[in-house]
């Protein structure tokens, strides 16, 4: 159906192309339209295929463990959620999660970028080894971090705690949001120091030297001249973090799924269990619609703002 | 009120000397030009004053103050640079007042020196602009009001006109002028455009490959110039430049022998023996056609520029001979041509390059 679609959209646009190509301006706008009709045709069908049906299982009765019991279910999928305590808990910590992370990795991020920035020996390696992160898969990444670097006995922080007499703290499991916290600020930090160091790079050196001519140090710089500077790269990586970080899921299932409770719990974990621990297609569903919803408010917040710094 | 002193200033980079020790004296309220070919230095040393190079080794003073040490900020000098530098996200009336906020200035008081500055660059109705919002020769204009506001000792404009086209060149290099009598302050002004330097400079130093070549006043420079390169450089179109033999030197001058036997006397003094090998510089304003001349030659090329035309001409052995004659002649190319030069505009160089001293000064170089 889908091919279908594109095909027959593509004749279409080909179709409204006048022969020659030697278009007028004003007919050569019209024409052109049905040209990005193809991709605008998959694009479409590729969104609102799975949004239908989302939004068709949100309001069913659908349990695989009783697929028997079926039906129109009304609004009682978002009932059941909006009165299940792991949802409100699911969604602080999905808030806290992003709101967390983003403050980390940009923060940390732009300190790093003025560091990089600076020349001292070896700075390439320093570079290379403080993007790589990005390059480590997720489960992987979580790994790492659960069993080389927080483990309470293999651990190197725990074998480093004994070694001084401290009693290992198992991070995962009296910390969990906190230490997922920590595995996805890790991961993303790397990629908030590639954009805002291209960015710092981009800085006109003579804005520096004239703010060292009117008198300012190296803290009034980089106040003044450096981060206004860095806004716009801030912004752009504040909405890509945003889209990535509302989904975080492999971190969580690979540390502590979700738990103890739902201390580490998210959304996307929620809805991740509602549907394939739980086979409750319905609710996850209903979830996935919050998700939706939620993605699209931050999304609006989020798209104001940068634009309105892209455009200056 | 600020004199500068500068003793055997250098700056290496590494193994690589570009600074080769400079001595300059620069007296309170001069208009000084430093200007040489791109990579002579002239950039580096006005960024070693202004601070933001360090100075490898000689002294820099300020008032008779030792200044080597200090920050930019401390040395009392506000800077113009070429591509202005102004920062971004600030209105004009902020980035003019961005150097006494940091400097903690009561904002009334602020407001009032930026208003002043404003006032006088006619900036008025753009201090609530954004750079961006300005035309080139506005952004010109905010970085001098920006270094204005500072009421600095001394100005350093760092190839100001640059960025600008030609028309709002000239406007702009008069406004300087004037802002430099209004403010009375003493300037240092580099550039590579000898129209620049001639027209603003009360003193030009001359710089190449990290040297002073000669230190003077504008026509001191064009009229006695103190060696070959400055001779060329200074002067538009090129200074001319003929191999000569010394014939006799007299107390009315030297006489020399052109390529082709004929003969001139220049009025310059020297201990030079008959048939020593001496350059001749002519310049192209100095030559006219003469019937009587002593060079004969045939035109090359003619460019008619309305007022003035430049002529080419193959004589003595060269091809490009410049001579600047008035813009109605009817010389033609391929037109045979006899030249006669002003002799009193003649000069001669030694082997090494530098200028036998002339006989007589000229009048407007006291």
């Amino acid at each position: 159906m889908q091919a279908g679609t594109a095909n027959s959209t593509l004749i279409h646009g080909a179709g409204g192309t006048p022969p020659g190509g030697h278009a007028a301006p004003t007919s050569h706008k019209q024409t052109t339209g049905w040209l990005v009709m193809p991709s605008v045709g998959v694009l479409l069908v590729w969104m609102i295929v799975p949004l239908a049906m989302t939004l068709w299982f949100a309001f069913q009765r659908y349990n695989m463990i009783d697929p028997t019991i079926r039906g129109f279910a009304g609004l009682s999928n978002f009932q059941d959620m909006v009165t299940d305590p792991d949802f409100w808990a699911s969604l602080k910590n999905t808030l806290l999660l992003l709101g967390s992370v983003l403050v980390i990795t940009v923060c940390l991020g732009t300190l790093l970028a003025v560091l990089f920035n600076q020349s001292f020996p070896g700075r390439n390696i320093a570079r290379v080894l403080a993007i790589s992160p990005f390059f480590i898969m997720p489960t992987v990444a979580a790994l790492v971090w659960k069993n080389l670097l927080l483990h309470p006995i293999y651990g190197v922080v725990g074998v480093l705690a004994q070694k001084f007499g401290f009693t290992p703290i198992d991070f995962f499991a009296q910390f969990p949001l906190a230490s997922v916290i920590a595995v996805v600020s890790w991961e993303w930090l790397p990629f908030a120091l590639l954009i805002l160091l291209t960015a710092v790079q981009s800085l006109d050196t003579d804005q520096l030297e004239a703010a060292r001519m009117d008198g300012a140090g190296p803290v009034a710089q980089f106040f003044f001249i450096t981060l206004p500077h860095l806004s716009r790269a801030i912004s752009v990586v504040i909405m890509i973090e945003t889209i990535f970080l509302l989904g975080v899921f492999a971190e969580i299932l690979v540390t502590t799924n979700g738990g103890p409770g739902n201390a580490s719990t998210n959304l996307a974990y929620l809805i991740y269990s509602r549907a394939l621990l739980q086979f409750d297609v319905g609710a996850a569903s209903a979830g996935g619609v919050v998700a939706i919803v939620l993605a699209n408010i931050v999304a609006f917040f989020l798209v104001r703002t940068v634009a309105r710094r892209l455009e200056t | 009120m600020a004199t500068l002193s500068l003793r055997n200033i250098r700056k290496a980079y590494g193994p690589a000397e570009v600074i080769k020790g400079v001595d300059l004296e620069i007296d309170d309220r001069e208009f000084v030009v430093f200007v040489g070919p791109s990579g002579c230095g002239k950039s580096t040393l006005l960024r070693m004053i202004a601070g933001l190079e360090p100075i490898t080794s000689g002294e820099l003073q300020i008032d008779g103050v030792r200044v080597n040490e200090r920050g930019p900020a401390d040395r009392g000098l506000a800077m113009v640079f070429q591509s202005y530098a102004l920062y971004p996200h600030m209105t004009v009336a902020q980035n003019m007042g961005f150097a006494l906020k940091l400097a903690k200035v009561p904002a009334a008081e602020r407001d009032r020196k930026v208003r002043e500055a404003a006032r006088i660059l006619q900036l008025e109705p753009y201090l609530e602009r954004r750079p961006k919002d300005l035309s080139g020769g506005q952004r010109q204009r905010v970085a001098i009001g920006r270094a204005i506001v500072r009421a600095p000792k001394v100005f350093l404009f760092d190839e100001p006109l640059s960025n600008l086209d030609a028309a709002l060149r000239g406007q702009t290099r008069i406004e300087i002028a004037r802002l430099h009598e209004e403010l009375g302050a003493t300037m240092i002004y580099v550039t590579h455009d000898q129209i620049e330097a001639m027209t603003l400079a009360d003193k030009i130093v001359v710089l190449q490959a990290g040297r002073i070549e000669q230190v003077g006043s504008p026509l001191e420079l064009y009229h006695h110039p103190a060696n070959m390169f400055v001779a060329g450089f200074i002067g538009s179109p090129r200074m001319n430049m003929l191999p000569v033999s010394v014939l006799e030197s007299t107390a009315a001058g030297i006489t020399v022998s052109l390529p082709s036997g004929a003969a001139l006397t220049v009025p310059s003094t020297g201990d030079v023996a008959p048939g020593t090998a001496l350059t001749l510089g002519l310049r192209p304003e100095s030559l006219r056609p003469d019937p009587d001349g002593q060079l004969a030659g045939t035109v090359k090329l003619v460019e008619r520029l309305g007022g003035l035309t430049l002529l080419h001409v193959e004589t003595e052995g060269r091809e490009d001979v410049i001579v600047q004659i008035e813009g109605l002649s009817m010389l033609n190319i391929n037109h045979p041509v006899r030249l006669a030069a002003d002799a009193a505009a003649l000069h001669l160089f030694d082997a090494a390059g530098m200028a036998l001293p002339a006989l007589t000064r000229h009048s407007l170089v006291a």
